[in-house]
């Protein structure tokens, strides 16, 4: 079917088979790969980008189910600019990554998070996280990463 | 992991989605969020023919107070639920079971319709409209019939919808019987309940202990003869049938029913 | 201020951040236009022998480019011969991997020994074809019975390889006579598990390729380009100068993507096969049986000792459960001999090893590799010791830690532990923890029979890392007429941080800026010689290369600053605060690192150094656990976790930190939720992330690190190992934890993970057997 979606601000319009997941229509024809595929099970959460700007495992997502709306991956979180997002600059300076395979998804989650409560505590930012998987960083610089974004977006 | 071939077809209105189903038969399938049905799909564990998208339509999304009732639009997502206004003054047992489904993303997709039709015995919400006595409102190509949730779920993934009826909206009477709690027992945060129990006033309600969401009959009629949380608690898995897994015996599933009901009462207790 | 040691936020983070990585699945190279999809079919029975496969349904769906079975490898070299004089089975000198009788397939020929082993491969125009075209692959297996017990398998009723006559694919070590154990007041011995694990790195296993004119180009997620280049070579019978690897980013490996395994190989084969460009992405059902698993030991300790707290002997017999293929033959538990009894000085130490073969997915090196193994061995048996006599655990190991004038220390397992503090990390972990309140905090709750039990647990451990530090590793510096600088690298990163850090050595020896240091690795056309990463060896061998290298073109560097400052070298200054050269004392002669790069002529400053004169270095510390239980449900959350990681000097904290954090996260997940579970026929019950329980930041808390350097020796940069110590040492802590939590009820030992299911079982049955005593 002919699918149309806003992605990171831009209109991305393709003929695709119906059955054809969100994150392949990201990443294959939309051509933005940032969005990862770590399961098969809708456990992991590297997929996870933003539509109509709530967090969603866009593995679990028919592209068909997105047209017409609108999605944010990791490469639309910046400004115009390139001016970096709050979480994305929390990241680097909390060490929230190593080999940055769940990074994507976790930052869009984190984001999600942020703006449906934007003074997270401690422990609202771990369940917040609960369907991100990460194997590197054991969560510790990536919960100090999102309490850090919120408190320099004047969360608290 | 992707599903096998099939044909997307977007309703505009409910009529249309029950036209839709109706026309296509045996191998159409309604998609509301697409949380239990796609991940089935993808692993080719279900092959319909035919999706017909539900997700979208306004006139299934809703929580609207009724004034004796609360009506509840099937197509409501759980992350709405958990968020309502409405619901955390009137219903927090809905709203609060609904913030423990899944995690963000799910909910943000989940919706309450789907769970109830999907009928799966370890979901939270099931058990949760069995506490609340809530009455479900199906519509099918012969027009709409309210089913009692009692009387909804009928087996391991069957519910009383006819194929091709529509859940469209969840009623649930206003005030609800005072005193509420939610217990769900999971190995992490985002696992699906071991055994979990939704409580609103002396109805209990099991998550995970049979084929389907039961009422603890025996512990509701020990709290009507006046019995003591913990006495109560004592009969929690009399007559229920828990299933063996990876995460639980027979045995252990018992005994956590038992000591959720107690807490649960006793929170019910405290909050009511 | 050198920036040596200091907090530097990374150098990989801000594409990472903005545009994500490039991992193979991401490559929009080329060369891999159009690339075919390799999809596998897999066995999805354990132990079968193969009738038939028809592929003509397949071939005929569309989309499809090949479907490639084990009748299509005719264009192999045979593999090697089994070595002269092949040992025989049960030989402690079995090579790794095994050959002969042992040997492991491509495809499967007509037997598949585990659920996963690859059967064909199915090569489409895009991955949805791939996965219908498979549907319809048919193969017929005749079932045999399915070995998947250790004692079924060392029984040998069925045997997996038939022509080997038994499973047992290595014995080491003698039988126990028990006179080890004379002398001793108390001696406690039990059977304990260090279960299966799956290493489920985010991005699991993807390899794509390309043959063109001759040369062969592999991409692939491995941690070691250059070994894997040689394993393709060999594979193949082609030149390794014909082969191009690259590694791009890779999503993490913990030990699970050392070299090219045989799905990375088949998939090489394909692209030369059919000539088309191939790209395979496993999917984490495919991940979760098909890429190694780790551990996977049963164990029997014995320990024995004096009242008043001091060890004497100690013996660990393993059987390694090494899944259907010997692929690390026995490596794996000569390691756990090697470090069996930890940090503690005792006379007596014994061990022994039996690696058998089950119907299973073949075990190989995860995140510790057979030090986790002997860790949470000895530290069990510590407790239990500490048990039987009444004694604090944390008593019991300050009288046994060695003591720092015994460095080096010979132990019993046979190693020479270079340097150490050990009571030291023990002291400091209490005092930050509180651990006399914490025990006053237990006791309280015991006093009043709360349901939530307070479990305090402790392990200090001493690991070996570089363990093959003889092998070395390899680096290039070269310093540009523009002023910057670039670094080749033989190691290789996949999330540890190795351009940071390379580039932050090459600014602390040259002053040279790190922002214009380029690091490049894992591309063996611009690095044809390295070893890679694993076994925690990247800093103290390749960052070592690098500071050599660097030293190295310095000194070249001086030389030609002095031709071009007419000055005599002794008399040259390198000012590292600017990035200049000049003459001692006098700044205005000063010539920046682009006017002396421009004067070194046409070949420029470069060095080269392979750093191989390096030792083994053995990194150490103490973690202490606390865990909240609760008793009526038998679930346990870790509250608290806090430790003292000892890897020599610290080049960049931040990093250090990182790899303690993910260390200790892996390894608490292993003593509370995960396990590779299979079915008496060989079925994988936990296949998919459902069931195979990840830890997530739910369940878990902010830890506790504190600081402690004692230099290594062996390396001018003072450092060892930290890529695995956090798992080494939080597995025990917790699994302690969660014993001592419930051991006021009589239970001694719990095996991992504690699951809420294990944990209630065995308090149900303590309980049962109490009121049986009081009973009676
Ligand atoms: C990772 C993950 C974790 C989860 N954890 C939990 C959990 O902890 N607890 C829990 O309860 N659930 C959990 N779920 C399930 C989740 O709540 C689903 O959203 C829900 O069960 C189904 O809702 P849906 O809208 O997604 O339905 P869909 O997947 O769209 O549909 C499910 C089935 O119901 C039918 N259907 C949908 N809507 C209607 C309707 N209005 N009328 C008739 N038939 C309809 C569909 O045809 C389909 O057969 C989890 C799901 C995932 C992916
Ligand atoms: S890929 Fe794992 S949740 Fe989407
Ligand atoms: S950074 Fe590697 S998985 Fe999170």
């Amino acid at each position: 079917m002919n699918v149309t979606v806003t992605v990171n601000g831009s209109q991305v319009e393709a003929e695709v088979p119906d059955r054809t997941l969100l994150v392949h229509f990201l990443r294959d024809v939309a051509g933005l790969t940032a969005t990862n595929i770590g399961c098969d099970t809708s456990s992991c959460g590297a997929c996870t980008v933003l539509l109509d700007g709530r967090s969603v495992k866009s593995c679990t997502m028919l592209a068909a189910q997105a047209d017409g709306r609108s999605v944010v991956t990791l490469e639309g979180l910046a400004d115009g600019d390139g001016e970096l997002h709050a979480v994305q600059r929390a990241f680097r300076a909390e060490h929230g990554l190593q080999c940055g395979f769940c990074t994507p998804g976790m930052v869009m989650a984190a984001v999600s998070l942020l703006s449906e409560n934007p003074d997270p505590s401690e422990a609202e930012v771990r369940t917040a996280l609960e369907g991100n998987l990460c194997r590197c960083t054991g969560y510790h610089n990536i919960v100090r990463a999102v309490l850090a974004a919120a408190g320099e977006r004047g969360g608290r | 992991m992707i599903p096998a071939p099939f044909t997307y077809k977007r309703a505009s209105s409910v009529d249309e989605a029950v036209d839709l189903v109706a026309r296509d038969g045996e191998d159409a399938k309604f998609l509301a969020g697409g949380h239990s049905l796609l991940p089935l799909m993808k692993l080719r564990l279900a092959v319909p023919q035919t999706l017909v998208d539900i997700g979208r339509l306004g006139e299934l999304s809703y929580i609207r107070d009724e004034g004796d009732h609360i009506a509840v639009g099937a197509a409501t997502t759980h992350g709405e639920l958990a968020s309502s206004g409405l619901l955390g003054r009137d219903l927090p047992l809905l709203a609060h079971a609904a913030g423990q489904v899944g995690d963000p993303q799910v909910r943000h997709c989940g919706t309450i319709g789907g769970s109830l039709a999907h009928a799966d015995p370890a979901a939270d919400l099931p058990a949760v409209v069995l506490a609340l006595d809530a009455t479900l409102v199906a519509r099918g190509p012969a027009g709409s019939r309210e089913i009692a949730a009692a009387d909804f779920f009928r087996g391991l993934f069957e519910t009383a919808l006819e194929p091709g009826e529509l859940l469209t909206e969840i009623r649930i009477g206003k005030p609800a019987a005072p005193g509420w709690a939610f217990q769900k027992f999971t190995k992490r945060a985002i696992d699906w309940a071991i055994v979990g129990v939704a409580v609103q006033g002396g109805r209990v309600a099991l998550v995970n202990m049979d084929q389907t969401p039961v009422r603890a009959v025996a512990v509701e009629s020990a709290l009507a003869d006046g019995a003591a949380p913990a006495e109560a608690a004592a009969h929690a898995a009399a007559g229920t049938s828990p299933s063996e897994d990876l995460n639980a015996t027979r045995a252990y599933r018992e005994h956590l029913a038992r000591v959720l009901v107690r807490r649960a009462l006793e929170a019910a207790q405290a909050a009511g | 201020m050198s920036i040596l040691g200091t907090r530097v936020v990374r150098t990989e983070d801000p594409l990472l951040l903005t545009v994500g990585g490039t991992y193979v699945d991401d490559l929009r190279v080329p060369e891999l236009a159009g690339a075919a999809r390799v999809t596998f079919v897999r066995s999805p029975v354990a132990h079968a022998l193969i009738t038939g496969i028809d592929v003509a349904a397949a071939r005929e769906a569309p989309g499809v480019v090949a479907v490639l079975t084990v009748a299509d490898i005719d264009d192999l070299p045979p593999p090697p011969p089994a070595p002269e004089g092949e040992p025989p089975p049960g030989s402690e000198a079995a090579p790794l991997p095994m050959g002969g009788p042992w040997a492991e397939p491509l495809l499967a020929v007509d037997r598949v020994r585990f659920v996963g082993e690859p059967v064909a491969m199915v090569l489409t125009d895009d991955t949805y074809a791939g996965e219908d075209a498979a549907e319809l692959v048919s193969v017929d297996y005749e079932p045999l019975p399915a070995v998947v017990d250790l004692d079924a398998a060392v029984g040998g009723e069925t045997l997996l390889f038939p022509a080997a006559g038994t499973n047992v694919a290595v014995t080491a070590g003698g039988p126990a006579d028990g006179s080890a154990f004379d002398g001793c007041d108390v001696v406690v011995e039990r059977t304990i598990v260090n279960q299966r694990l799956a290493p489920v790195s985010m991005e699991g296993r993807a390899t794509a390729a390309s043959w063109a004119d001759g040369k062969l180009t592999v991409w692939v997620s491995t941690q070691n380009a250059q070994i894997s280049r040689f394993i393709f070579a060999g594979a193949f019978g082609l030149d390794p100068a014909a082969i191009r690897v690259v590694a791009p980013d890779v999503g993490g490996a913990f030990g699970a993507k050392i070299g090219a395994d045989r799905d990375a190989i088949l998939v090489a084969w394909a692209a030369k096969h059919t000539g088309r460009a191939v790209r395979w992405v496993e999917t984490r059902s495919e991940n979760l049986v098909g890429m190694t698993h780790g551990r996977a030991q049963r164990q029997h300790i014995k320990i024995g000792g004096t009242r008043d707290g001091r060890i004497l002997a100690y013996r660990n017999e393993v059987i390694q459960d090494t899944g259907a293929y010997p692929r690390m033959s026995g490596f794996l538990p000569f390691l756990t001999g090697l470090m069996a009894s930890g940090p503690y000085d005792i006379g007596h130490v014994e061990t022994a090893n039996r690696v058998v073969v089950t119907n299973t997915t073949p075990i190989s090196a995860y995140r510790g590799a057979g030090r986790p193994e002997a860790t949470a061995a000895v530290e069990r048996a510590v407790d239990l010791f500490a048990a039987e006599i009444g004694m604090d655990p944390a008593e019991v190991r300050r009288i046994n830690l060695v003591p720092p004038d015994k460095f080096p220390y010979s132990s019993g397992g046979g190693a020479v532990y270079d340097s150490g503090e050990y009571v030291k990390a023990l002291d400091q972990v209490l005092t930050a923890a509180g651990y006399e309140e914490l025990r006053a905090e237990q006791a309280r709750r015991r006093e009043r029979g709360d349901p939530l039990q307070l479990g305090i647990g402790l392990a200090s451990y001493v690991e070996i890392t570089a363990a093959d530090a003889a092998g070395g590793e390899t680096a290039k510096v070269m310093v540009h007429d523009d002023g910057t600088a670039t670094v080749y690298t033989g190691s290789s990163a996949h999330g540890q941080g190795h351009h940071t850090a390379w580039a932050m050595l090459v600014q602390g020896e040259l002053g040279i800026p790190m922002e214009r240091v380029t690091v490049l690795h894992g591309d063996t056309d611009l690095v044809p010689l390295g070893t890679g990463t694993y076994a925690s060896r990247s800093l103290q061998l390749g960052g070592t290369a690098v500071h050599l290298a660097a030293v190295d073109v310095k000194e070249q560097a001086r030389a030609v600053a002095a031709d071009l400052l007419e000055a005599s070298a002794p008399d040259l200054e390198l000012d590292t605060e600017r990035g200049v050269w000049q003459v001692r004392g006098d700044p205005a002669s000063s010539r920046t690192w682009a006017e002396v790069a421009a004067h070194a002529g046409p070949d420029g400053l470069a060095a080269d150094a392979n750093f191989t004169d390096g030792q083994p270095t053995f990194p150490f510390g103490t973690h202490l656990a606390v865990v909240e239980l609760d008793t009526e449900t038998g679930k346990v959350a870790l509250i608290r976790h806090v430790t003292v990681d000892d890897a020599g000097t610290v080049l960049n904290p931040l990093l250090a930190e990182g790899q303690r954090h993910g260390g200790i996260a892996q390894g608490a997940a292993q003593a509370l939720l995960e396990e590779m579970v299979y079915d008496a026929d060989g079925n994988p019950v936990t296949g998919t992330l459902v069931d195979y329980a990840i830890v997530t930041a739910a369940e878990l808390p902010s830890f506790e690190l504190l600081s402690s350097e004692t230099p290594a020796t062996s390396n001018p940069l003072g450092a060892k190992g930290i890529g695995e110590a956090g798992t080494i040492g939080a597995t025990p802590a917790v699994q302690n934890a969660v014993v001592d939590a419930v051991s006021h009820l009589g239970i001694r030992h719990l095996d991992m993970p504690a699951t809420p299911a294990r944990v209630w079982a065995a308090i149900n049955e303590a309980t049962a057997r109490t009121a049986t005593r009081e009973g009676q």
